[in-house]
């Protein structure tokens, strides 16, 4: 198509063929992956644009919501400077607290998991079948449910053990573990299932107790899914806001979810350049971890999700 | 098929599925092998003995605070509690359950048991005025529904403060000295210190507030109403300004043979009406009602009440709608994509990759709040800048609301839904591309007949789950729209982009109307019930369970 062997006189259309003879022509290479970049463009700005704009917002110390008339006209660090110095609004607290809550839920979250995992996928007892089932089912049912009975319950347990209770960090993490189990459990089993049996069977003969099968030996081997379990209980667990702004009345104990929310619900259009510094500095750690460990999540995600 | 585990807790190793019974020569011999792992062991068991020992601990401590609150079901569930986690960790053998019992502990009690929970508060009043027991109910009635004596003495007063705790300390005008809090009935002190004028200012063990301090406290010492004696009826004495304090007596006054409450000053009679408060003949209610069982009262009033009927409604066909068209839409544009970018040699490709995971990995509660800060009407971004000063309520709007949730829960959910969709597509084999196009298929073709159906098979599952997910998908909408905007035909805060959770929250815990934890406990039973209806059915038809079974 792109070579003419008949000797034609040049007209505009064939001169410019003649001169870039190697060179497809623009409909058939759009029609084979021109399309394709035009939808990456289209829908890359989709995913970018409200990122843009909040870093745009943060950066920009006019502060209000209307003020932001074009992205990145001004920038500044204005806002970053105002997000720590309001008393009324500790967002280095809420920081450092989603940190600790996330960072000991997840733990805890991975090693009752695992435990759970190992004996699902190494041991055969009575129940198990139905244990695997009920978890399966329950994860149906998310905690954010029963938020209602869960601040009475822990309403109740203030009379008793006021550390444990409401406005209590503590009582907070022990509500996430309850879903602990559920669908991480699930992810780690069928990734324990793929560690051969014959591994804790030969170390069984050496002599091996269970307990140094399982620190030894089997936790060694799974480390990837739990490095993705404990990232997205992580993430879940930081963005959590209904049972956390439920249990933590005080600002000083609260989360970024519930301390930013409380924050902006009032007065969205007046401190917008400042929630948004918050917004970006809550945002980087998550989206940084994610981005760095992304190749295990999406192999976590396809793994556990599309095998079982 | 795997044999079963041959288990070793501290020496022996008995079959788990034969318990205590394993023969014991197999016992003996195990041990000659284990001997050289005999500090292994014994280190395990010291780590065992200290973390039992400290659960332990904690139970003991939470035994003696219930005994001392005289909470007996709750000491007994507990110590049964403790003696079973003590039983499992002791005993030889039974495996599983050591390695299943902690998180199964939390589960049950964060989980299981807060559901079945929510079920018992459904068939109550709990909520707003409906907090406790009918005694204290009684006793609240009575302190505070208090009137000032009239003509009664004034008593000189200090403020005190001990583990922060305000007291008050009177001077009668006789001039002996007693002191009592809102918790702590008055108590006559005998070594208080008097000033120059005879009012006792300060007591050994306590701390006295100065002026400042006074102004500083002001609405928390209005607050402090000191009984005479333990019996409400007998009134109390407060201050209004921290340096006097008067005698009040309540103004409604309790006869506990006729179970009825009589208004002093007019003489009404409040009787017990049967759904759990006092009320007047003629139907006027005490604030103040106890906790009673109201049967499917909470479940009829949800589909009855027209405040809340045709509400309801909406909502419940709108978190159906929400829900499903969440998934189709992000499900859709995540497939298409993966298509678009599952070819080896298009340039690019990872940058696009790495751009379009990001809304993802972007906190969920942050991008509602961002994004109704783009669509917000008069300032957002969208209508100001884009669109030059338009004034289109994306989120005042009923319907260009529900686009918009629509829009911004496509934006979080289809990089999830392309990741999932990728990993699915490359891992169909290849030849059936190739034989089919062999056979003559074109490309929508194959795509229609082959890689659709062997897509859905694997990703069936996970559009149930991301349906139950979105469902109760609180943080979206609550963050960019609130739920609003609100429905004109009722006084209730019900708005048209309000999905089942998001109402449950604003029953139960919204500004306003008053908490009714019964009503939400309600509606989150009809969500439990929906969504176990709809899990059963679709998990039956893709047949996931059967996972399970290998």
């Amino acid at each position: 198509m792109s070579t003419t062997t008949v000797p034609v006189r040049p007209t505009p259309e064939n001169a410019a063929e003649l001169q870039a003879p190697k060179r497809r022509p623009f409909g058939v290479w759009f029609k084979d992956k021109g399309w394709r970049h035009l939808v990456g463009v289209v829908v890359t700005l989709f995913a970018i644009f409200p990122l843009l704009y909040v870093l745009s917002a943060a950066l920009n110390s006019n502060g209000t919501l209307a003020g932001t008339k074009g992205l990145f006209t001004k920038i500044d660090f204005g806002n970053f400077i105002n997000l720590f110095n309001d008393p009324a609004r500790p967002f280095g607290r809420w920081f450092v607290n989603t940190l600790v809550i996330g960072v000991v839920t997840s733990a805890a979250t991975v090693f009752l998991g695992a435990m759970a995992a190992y004996a699902f996928s190494r041991m055969r007892f009575k129940g198990r079948r139905m244990g695997l089932l009920s978890l399966l089912l329950l994860q149906m049912f998310p905690q954010l449910l029963a938020v209602v009975a869960i601040f009475l319950l822990l309403s109740g347990i203030s009379d008793v053990i006021p550390a444990l209770g409401l406005g209590s960090q503590l009582g907070l993490i022990m509500v996430y573990l309850g879903g602990a189990l559920g669908v991480n459990t699930y992810l780690m089993y069928g990734f324990f299932n793929t560690i051969p049996q014959e591994l804790d069977e030969a170390a069984k003969i050496d002599g091996a107790s269970h307990v140094q099968i399982f620190f030894g030996i089997i936790l060694r081997l799974v480390t990837p899914i739990l490095a993705v379990v404990a990232l997205l209980s992580f993430i879940s667990i930081s963005s959590e806001f209904v049972i956390a702004s439920v249990v933590l009345t005080d600002p000083d104990s609260q989360t970024l979810a519930v301390g930013l929310y409380s924050f902006v619900a009032d007065t969205r259009s007046k401190n917008w350049g400042i929630f948004s510094a918050g917004a970006v500095l809550a945002a980087v750690p998550v989206m940084a971890l994610f981005l760095f460990l992304q190749r295990y999540i999406v192999s976590g995600l396809v793994q556990g999700g599309v095998k079982g | 098929m795997r044999v079963p585990q041959s288990t070793n807790d501290a020496g022996p190793a008995p079959r788990v599925t034969n318990g205590p019974t394993s023969p014991n020569g197999r016992a003996t011999k195990n041990r000659a092998a284990n001997s050289r792992h005999g500090m292994e062991s014994l280190k395990s068991t010291m780590v065992k003995v200290v973390l039992l020992g400290l659960v332990d601990a904690f139970a003991v401590f939470v035994l003696i605070t219930l005994f001392l609150s005289q909470s007996w079901l709750i000491m007994v569930i507990a110590a049964a509690v403790t003696l079973l986690i003590n039983w499992i960790y002791l005993r030889k053998g039974g495996l599983p359950a050591k390695y299943l019992a902690p998180g199964v502990f939390f589960l049950v009690v964060f989980q299981v048991f807060v559901v079945l929970y929510s079920g018992y508060i459904a068939f109550t009043n709990y909520g707003d005025g409906h907090n406790s027991t009918k005694a204290d109910a009684i006793s609240a009635i009575q302190i505070t529904a208090q009137k000032r004596v009239p003509d009664s003495p004034s008593f000189k007063t200090s403020v005190l403060k001990q583990n922060d705790e305000l007291f008050l300390l009177f001077t009668n005008p006789d001039g002996t000295v007693s002191i009592g809090s809102t918790t702590k009935p008055l108590t006559a002190v005998t070594d208080a210190v008097l000033d120059g004028t005879g009012k006792a200012v300060s007591v050994p063990g306590y701390d006295t507030l100065n002026f400042a301090a006074i102004v500083a406290n002001q609405n928390d010492i209005l607050s402090i109403s000191v009984p005479v004696s333990e019996d409400a009826a007998q009134g109390s004495l407060r201050t209004a300004d921290g340096s006097t304090a008067y005698a009040f007596k309540p103004s409604m006054v309790y006869d506990a043979g006729t179970d009825t409450f009589t208004d002093v000053e007019t003489g009404t009679t409040y009787t017990d009406n049967g759904e759990g408060a006092f009320a007047s003949a003629d139907g006027e209610r005490l604030a103040t009602g106890w906790k009673i069982n109201v049967g499917f009262d909470n479940f009829v009033r949800a589909f009855t009440d027209p405040n809340l009927r045709a509400p309801l409604l909406n909502v419940i066909a709108w978190t159906f709608m929400f829900a499903i068209t969440s998934v189709i839409l992000t499900f859709g544009l995540g497939l298409f994509l993966a298509i678009t970018f599952n070819r080896d040699d298009l340039r690019g490709k990872k940058i696009y990759r790495v751009l379009m995971i990001l809304p993802y990995a972007f906190p969920a509660f942050l991008s509602g709040l961002v994004w109704s800060g783009i669509l917000n009407p008069q300032f957002g971004w969208l209508n100001q800048t884009l669109l030059g000063g338009a004034e289109i309520g994306w989120l005042t709007d009923p319907i260009l609301a529900k686009i918009s949730v629509l829009v911004v829960n496509l934006w979080l959910g289809f990089p999830y839904m392309f990741l999932v969709c990728t990993g699915a597509l490359q891992s169909l084999p290849a030849e059936l591309d190739e034989a089919a196009r062999m056979d003559g298929a074109g490309a929508w073709r194959v795509f229609r007949s082959i890689k659709l159906p062997l897509l859905l098979v694997s990703i069936a599952p996970l559009l149930i789950a991301s349906f139950a997910f979105n469902f109760n998908n609180f943080n979206v909408i609550y963050m960019l729209t609130g739920g609003g905007p609100r429905f004109e035909d009722t006084t209730r805060d019900i708005g048209s982009t309000d999905i089942l959770i998001t109402l449950v929250y604003k029953v139960a815990f919204g500004q306003g109307t008053g908490r009714d934890y019964g009503l939400a406990s309600a509606l989150a039973i009809v969500i439990f019930i929906i969504v176990a209806t709809v899990s059963a059915v679709s998990f039956k038809q893709t047949k996931a369970l059967e996972e399970v079974n290998r």
